[in-house]
């Protein structure tokens, strides 16, 4: 009747597999919940031609964590799907800015709520649906749209996506999931909308049976691989931001 | 047409101006700049819930270096705290609150508003990517769109217009505008003055303004 371990030891044998032209998202908005050590092995491992999904493209603020813009700056990366793929404020500078200008990356820009809603209908069965969003805007130009109800409606197709890069609190080893405050965001969403899913944990993994079932977030059916988060240095954890990088 | 940053509301006046406008009971969305502000007004006894785009409903003011949760931050990536009765939800539940009407009303910064209620904030003239966010989402479906910034960009051209120049975030929504200048309604075929700033005179913000100025 056990469950089996999910728990591996290290970040670089939890990415070691990860094969050219995988579809990956990685979890986080701002500091919280995003998987900075799972992309520092993901840049040491070096697979590429990767399409990465995930809020922004990172690198907008100091001091600089782990971000999507790394892994395009060390050419592994084919195309950004992001709801960021230019700064909040034009004053500021991403990295991410000066390869995709110069073409060497895609990009897909997507309405947050939109993005969030095609990875939960990926992991829900649902192939497409209409929402108001973007409708009348450049986004919207030569894609499908419907009216209903009175209203305009776009058409969005889900996301479903090979593997999912998480951050939670709290684990047991069947890879039942509970995220802290806002580190929840996209996780649970990425989670079921991806085949493999790999989790970076900040707290002692817990043994099978040791989270009580009405209090998780993310069950442990999505999960395929835990690694426990070391302490500092070994181990990456969320910083105050400081001022914005002019 | 230049210099009008200097005269009128500071930021936080502009900010002060549109959160009196909120109702007690409201279920408040503030964008990331400016909008920020409206946090810090003093409203009475309204009783005002704040929602963030990243799933936190109910947070509270930000907090000094040495307080802050690093696990949990409002839409500017701030460190803020969290309101007796407060709730965190993910990604999709929390738009799932912005696109069914919850949101009472969502302040954002822009680059243009227009008279016919359409506003730009989301790309800059020449840039190849966007910074979209949430702006589109809280614009088409929020119940209410305000919109706080300065009257004039630093060359002193208006950023109240007759029609977006630029790629717009969504069409028709805006209900009130503040700027350094005052208070101003887009009315269709123009901006309707509801209240000037101090020192401001009707001439100095109708030579400011790229739209039909109606005196209220």
């Amino acid at each position: 009747m056990g469950q089996k371990s999910k728990v591996v030891a290290s970040f670089a044998e939890a990415v070691a597999d990860i094969p050219d032209g995988s579809v990956i998202a990685f979890g986080g908005f701002a500091a919280p919940g995003t998987p900075y050590n799972l992309i520092m092995a993901l840049l040491a491992q070096g697979a590429r031609d990767l399409t990465c999904i995930a809020n922004t493209t990172g690198g907008a603020h100091q001091p600089r964590m782990p971000d999507l813009g790394m892994l395009v700056e060390n050419g592994q990366v084919r195309k950004v799907v992001c709801s960021f793929t230019a700064p909040g404020r034009p004053t500021d500078v991403l990295p991410f800015t000066k390869y995709y200008e110069a073409g060497e990356v895609e990009a897909e820009l997507v309405p947050q709520g939109t993005l969030a809603e095609r990875l939960r209908a990926a992991g829900c069965g649902i192939p497409a649906f209409y929402t108001p969003t973007g409708v009348g805007t450049e986004i919207a130009e030569g894609r499908e749209t419907r009216v209903i109800n009175g209203r305009e409606y776009l058409l969005e197709y889900a996301m479903p996506v090979d593997y999912a890069f998480l951050r939670a609190h709290r684990a047991d080893a069947a890879g039942n999931l509970q995220f802290r405050l806002s580190q929840r965001n996209f996780n649970p969403l990425m989670a079921a909308a991806a085949r493999h899913v790999v989790v970076e944990v900040e707290e002692e993994i817990l043994p099978i049976g040791s989270l009580d079932p009405d209090h998780i977030h993310t069950p442990g059916i999505f999960v395929q691989r835990l690694v426990r988060i070391p302490p500092e240095p070994e181990g990456l954890w969320p910083v105050r931001r400081k001022e914005r990088v002019r | 047409m230049s210099g009008t940053d200097k005269i009128g509301w500071s930021r936080q006046q502009m900010a002060d101006r549109l959160a009196r406008e909120f109702q007690d009971g409201w279920i408040v969305n503030l964008g990331v700049g400016i909008p920020t502000l409206c946090s810090n007004t003093d409203i009475g006894g309204r009783e005002i819930t704040y929602h963030a785009e990243n799933g936190v409903i109910g947070y509270g003011p930000v907090l000094p270096e040495g307080q802050e949760d690093l696990h949990l931050v409002n839409a500017g990536g701030q460190n803020v705290s969290l309101n007796p009765g407060a709730a965190v939800v993910h990604h999709a539940d929390s738009f799932g609150i912005i696109r069914s009407g919850r949101i009472d009303v969502t302040v954002m910064g822009a680059y243009e508003v227009a008279c016919n209620g359409d506003f730009a904030n989301w790309k800059v003239a020449g840039a190849k990517g966007g910074g979209i966010g949430g702006a589109m989402d809280l614009a088409a479906c929020a119940r209410r769109v305000y919109i706080i910034l300065e009257h004039n960009t630093r060359s002193g051209a208006p950023r109240l217009v007759e029609r977006c120049a630029l790629p717009v975030t969504a069409r028709g929504v805006v209900t009130l505008v503040a700027t350094n200048l005052g208070l101003f309604e887009p009315l269709g075929e123009g901006f309707r003055l509801r209240e000037l700033a101090p020192g401001v005179t009707l001439e100095a913000a109708r030579a400011a303004t790229g739209a039909a100025l109606l005196a209220s």
